[in-house]
């Protein structure tokens, strides 16, 4: 079997807030094999924003050196913040207002990407964009090199970012959330268009999210993030149809596949500064007992090439916790 | 763009107007009989009428306000009470020895106080960060004038290195006169060693005149990059693998800059004043000097000439300003129509 | 009294507020202080030009009067005339932007092109044409910086009327039939107090430099006023030997105009949240 294209392994940063040390990720380990679209959900606060910046390189500055290992095409890239894998792995942001400089146009912000990470020429790197223009369905392409971003809209900026992503030919494009901040008929293009393009060119991606219908209709594989670690993986399907992990089974009972909302889970979030001990889910878990406060699940492989942190996955919940 | 730079002026136009008319109106309260002041003390009923009826003084108020603004329009500004000739010809003489000055200040602040204001942002509380403001906070505190003197002691008393006054060395004389700035003019004349006499005659009042300008732009820069670094677009400008360099010279400095930009404009109004003061202690024959030798000489003409002439480079300027503004950021154009 | 903590939390601000303290003590009891406080008018023309020494620490000026003693005496002219013209300019700008602020129409438009007209001229110029119009002094000096200085405060009221008169709870108040007059002065000018106050700071500062500016030039204070820019003035004749004469009359206005303008800036970012969050 080929080796994963990323594969990260027992990621922990922690970053100092508060006067107290914030764990926000936590022995995280999760695979992107070549050729597939792994999906990583959590709600807000759980962590997927800083293991899209781990993997990127770009860590607050105040973050502490993060432990563990994130192997891309085979070496590790976390001890050099990244600065060898840029361009080759190509980022979608989550906020097509906010992610390009409104005083520069939006072809040069690309092509100052491509001239430090893409191979050839500056005319060749326009021909390309024009061409990734084109692919990402931008209207008039050879006018769009000479916009400035407030010239288009929501969507089509973001397909201006799916072009800067696979600008200077990656392997692996990590997504961050990128339909949250559109509406919802350009979410559906813009879903349909990634995956196309992933599929037609062969491209694996990391696909942030928290929302169960992007992550059904896009993802082969998933994650779930529970404050800074993983409570279960494996096959989307298999996992949306049978979670596994009480907190996965809670998310689904209360929105089988709208966004994941905890309103019907009692308690609330753990603040990343003060995490529970043990199992970070026990203070709202049904079949939480004494010993999930003392020790930490560990991920064990089940059945269907899955994966669940809770040793009591297979008891049944009881009636109340699903009202 | 062009509708956009047309637009500016019409709106700098009533300010401007507005000024002609306060001229006016400032020239007429000022106490006692202008015919009187203008006669002098020694001066009989007569000559006092005489006057009167020589300056339009005895015409009814509203038609002088007119034939005073028909005039200032026309380019017409008065005589000199002190000299007796044209205003105008006075201050079109003037007028180039202090925008050289100005000028030269206003690049000497900017380029240095926005290198100052971006190595301090990115040294955000550090040891620079803190010099930085540390110097920007002390450099609008100090008196323009009194830093000057401080300097021609040091360089010029002490040490002999610096001229002490004047725009360059009487051996030389003045070149042709072309464009009225000797840096220019002496370089047409192709004299190379006029124009270093020039620029080392240069460097005292500019630096003094530079000084509040400079701390003024840093700590705007230094802002405007804390600022622009907190945004979504250097996080992933540095995520798509931006390099470092071009990240903070460039990409975010342009952000920044739209801020200090505006603070330049406002920053020509604390030059032209400051030059008002440095051009007096180092004998600089500008705008300047003639305003402070009308004041001695109550050349009531030339002081108000002085003030709208000022009045005009002043929306000049800031009209300048806003279309930099409109080719920096283009937004601002858009936003406007 | 929470802002105060705040304010002396900045250590900056702290700083500031100190040398403004200082300088009002300073005022307060200059003649108790300086050593020779005849020396405002007195001349002693047998020991002109003496040197900084135990008996005279900033030295003598031209007519021999102790620089020291003059430079004390000189902080209460300074204060007193900052005060006196930022206290003027509030009381003219503030109605005037309360006015324009309120409602538009004729009324507002006119108030604000007056206001851009004082602001077309920088003040110094325009201080030193109304200064020479009115005779020069010390008197004329303090009008021509009034007249020149309102309408920062005019400006700033009246964007923050602006932005006030919007709000719920003026709509609130005029729903239930408040007068307009009793809005403005009891509720938006006391949420407009850290805007004006901020100005208010930055002004005194900003006074201070131009009238010593325009001492310098001889169009504020007159001999034999201890007036620091006059002094600078007088002692330009005296260069290079009388080095002293010039030097601590401009240390006195840095210190002055720094301590104003670090308070100003401590006061600004304990006002503004937004500036305060963004120090970090």
């Amino acid at each position: 079997m080929m080796p994963p294209l990323l594969e990260i392994s027992q990621l922990a940063v922690t970053l100092p807030g508060g006067g107290a040390l914030a764990e926000i990720l936590d022995d995280v380990t999760l695979k992107v094999p070549a050729g597939c679209i792994t999906g990583v959900v959590g709600e807000s606060g759980c962590g997927k924003s800083t293991l899209l910046r781990a993997i990127l390189g770009i860590l607050p500055r105040h973050a502490q050196t993060p432990r563990g290992g994130i192997f891309f095409e085979g070496h590790d890239i976390l001890p050099d913040r990244a600065a060898g894998v840029r361009g080759r792995i190509g980022f979608v942001p989550q906020d097509p207002y906010l992610s390009l400089n409104p005083l520069f146009r939006a072809g040069d912000q690309i092509l100052e990407i491509m001239r430090r990470h893409a191979k050839g020429s500056r005319a060749e790197h326009k021909a390309r964009l024009v061409e990734l223009f084109r692919a990402v369905q931008l209207p008039d392409p050879e006018a769009a090199l000479r916009k400035y971003p407030h010239e288009f809209s929501g969507g089509q900026r973001q397909r201006l970012l799916i072009a800067a992503a696979l600008s200077c030919e990656p392997r692996l494009v990590v997504a961050d959330e990128p339909t949250t901040a559109l509406d919802v008929t350009t979410q559906r293009e813009i879903l349909g268009l990634l995956r196309e393009l992933t599929r037609a060119r062969g491209l694996s991606m990391l696909f942030v999210t928290h929302d169960f219908g992007v992550l059904a209709s896009l993802c082969d594989d998933v994650a779930v993030l529970y404050a800074g670690r993983v409570a279960e993986t494996g096959p989307t399907r298999a996992v949306l149809d049978a979670p596994a992990h009480p907190y996965t089974r809670m998310l689904l009972a209360c929105h089988p596949d709208r966004a994941a909302d905890l309103a019907g889970i009692p308690g609330a979030v753990p603040p990343a500064t003060a995490q529970p001990s043990g199992c970070r889910f026990h203070p709202r878990c049904p079949l939480a007992r004494e010993s999930c406060a003392r020790e930490v699940p560990v991920l064990q492989p089940i059945p269907g090439g899955r994966a669940v942190a809770c040793p009591f996955h297979a008891e049944a919940l009881p009636e109340l916790a699903l009202v | 763009m062009l509708l956009y730079i047309l637009r500016r002026i019409a709106l700098a136009l009533p300010a401007l107007f507005g000024l002609v008319v306060l001229t006016f109106i400032l020239s007429r309260v000022v106490p006692g009989d202008p015919a009187a002041t203008l006669a002098g003390d020694a001066a009989t009923p007569a000559q006092i009428a005489d006057i009167r009826a020589r300056y339009g003084l005895d015409r009814p108020l509203l038609e002088q306000a007119l034939v005073h603004v028909r005039q200032v329009v026309s380019g017409d500004l008065g005589n000199s009470l002190f000299s007796g000739r044209p205003v105008s010809l006075e201050i079109m003489q003037r007028l180039p020895a202090t925008l050289e000055l100005t000028f030269v200040a206003l690049v000497f602040a900017t380029i240095l106080g926005v290198a100052l204001g971006l190595v301090a942002a990115l040294d955000h509380n550090g040891p620079i960060d803190h010099l930085v403001r540390i110097v920007s906070v002390g450099g609008l505190a100090i008196a323009s004038f009194w830093l000057a003197i401080m300097l021609q002691l040091q360089f010029s008393m002490e040490w002999n290195i610096l001229p002490l006054r004047g725009r360059i060395d009487v051996i030389y004389g003045m070149p042709h006169r072309v464009t009225g700035f000797l840096l220019i003019d002496t370089l047409l004349a192709g004299r190379p060693d006029m124009f270093l006499d020039a620029l080392r005659h240069m460097v005292l009042p500019a630096i003094t005149l530079a000084l509040p300008g400079l701390a003024t732009i840093a700590r705007f820069t230094r802002s405007g990059v804390l600022e622009a670094l907190q945004k979504d677009y250097v996080l992933y400008a540095r995520a798509a693998g931006y390099g470092r360099f071009r990240l903070a010279a460039i990409y975010v400095l342009r952000n920044a800059i739209t801020v200090t930009v505006t603070q330049i404009g406002l920053l020509f109004g604390a030059l032209i004043s400051g030059a008002v003061a440095i051009e007096a202690v180092f004998d600089w024959p500008g705008l300047g000097t003639y305003a402070v030798q009308a004041i001695l000489s109550a050349d009531y003409k030339a002081l108000l000439a002085v003030t709208l002439v000022v009045g005009v480079v002043y929306a000049v300027v800031n009209v300048l300003v806003d279309v930099a503004q409109a080719l920096i950021d283009p937004r601002v154009a858009q936003r406007a129509r | 009294m929470s802002a105060l903590r705040q304010l002396l939390r900045d250590p900056v601000a702290a700083l500031g507020l100190a040398i403004v303290l200082f300088a009002v003590l300073v005022a307060i009891f200059a003649p108790f202080l300086a050593p020779y406080p005849d020396d405002a008018f007195e001349s002693h023309i047998m020991q002109r030009l003496r040197p900084p020494s135990a008996e005279f620490l900033f030295g003598t000026d031209n007519l021999g009067r102790d620089m020291f003693s003059r430079v004390i005496l000189g902080t209460r002219s300074a204060l007193f005339v900052a005060v006196s013209v930022v206290f003027a300019a509030i009381v003219i700008g503030v109605p005037v932007g309360l006015a324009a602020g309120w409602r538009d129409g004729w009324l507002s438009e006119t108030l604000m092109r007056v206001t851009d007209i004082f602001l077309a001229v920088p003040q110094l110029i325009l201080a030193l044409a109304l200064g020479q119009l009115l005779a020069p002094g010390i008197g004329a000096a303090m009008v021509a910086l009034t007249l020149t200085y309102w309408p920062f405060f005019a400006r700033t009221v009246f964007a923050e009327t602006r932005r006030l008169r919007t709000s719920l709870f003026v709509d609130a108040l005029a729903g239930i039939g408040a007068h307009p007059v009793r809005i403005l002065l009891l509720h938006v000018l006391p949420n407009a107090a850290p805007a004006v106050l901020v100005r208010a700071t930055i002004g005194m500062g900003f006074t201070i430099l131009t009238a010593a500016i325009l001492g310098f030039l001889g169009v504020g204070a007159a001999p034999p006023e201890p007036d620091w820019g006059l002094a600078v003035a007088e002692a330009r004749q005296h260069l290079p030997e009388a080095w002293w004469f010039a030097t601590f009359p401009g240390l006195a206005i840095m210190l002055l105009v720094l301590g104003f303008n670090l308070l100003g800036d401590g006061l600004r970012d304990a006002a503004d949240p937004r500036l305060r969050r963004s120090r970090r």
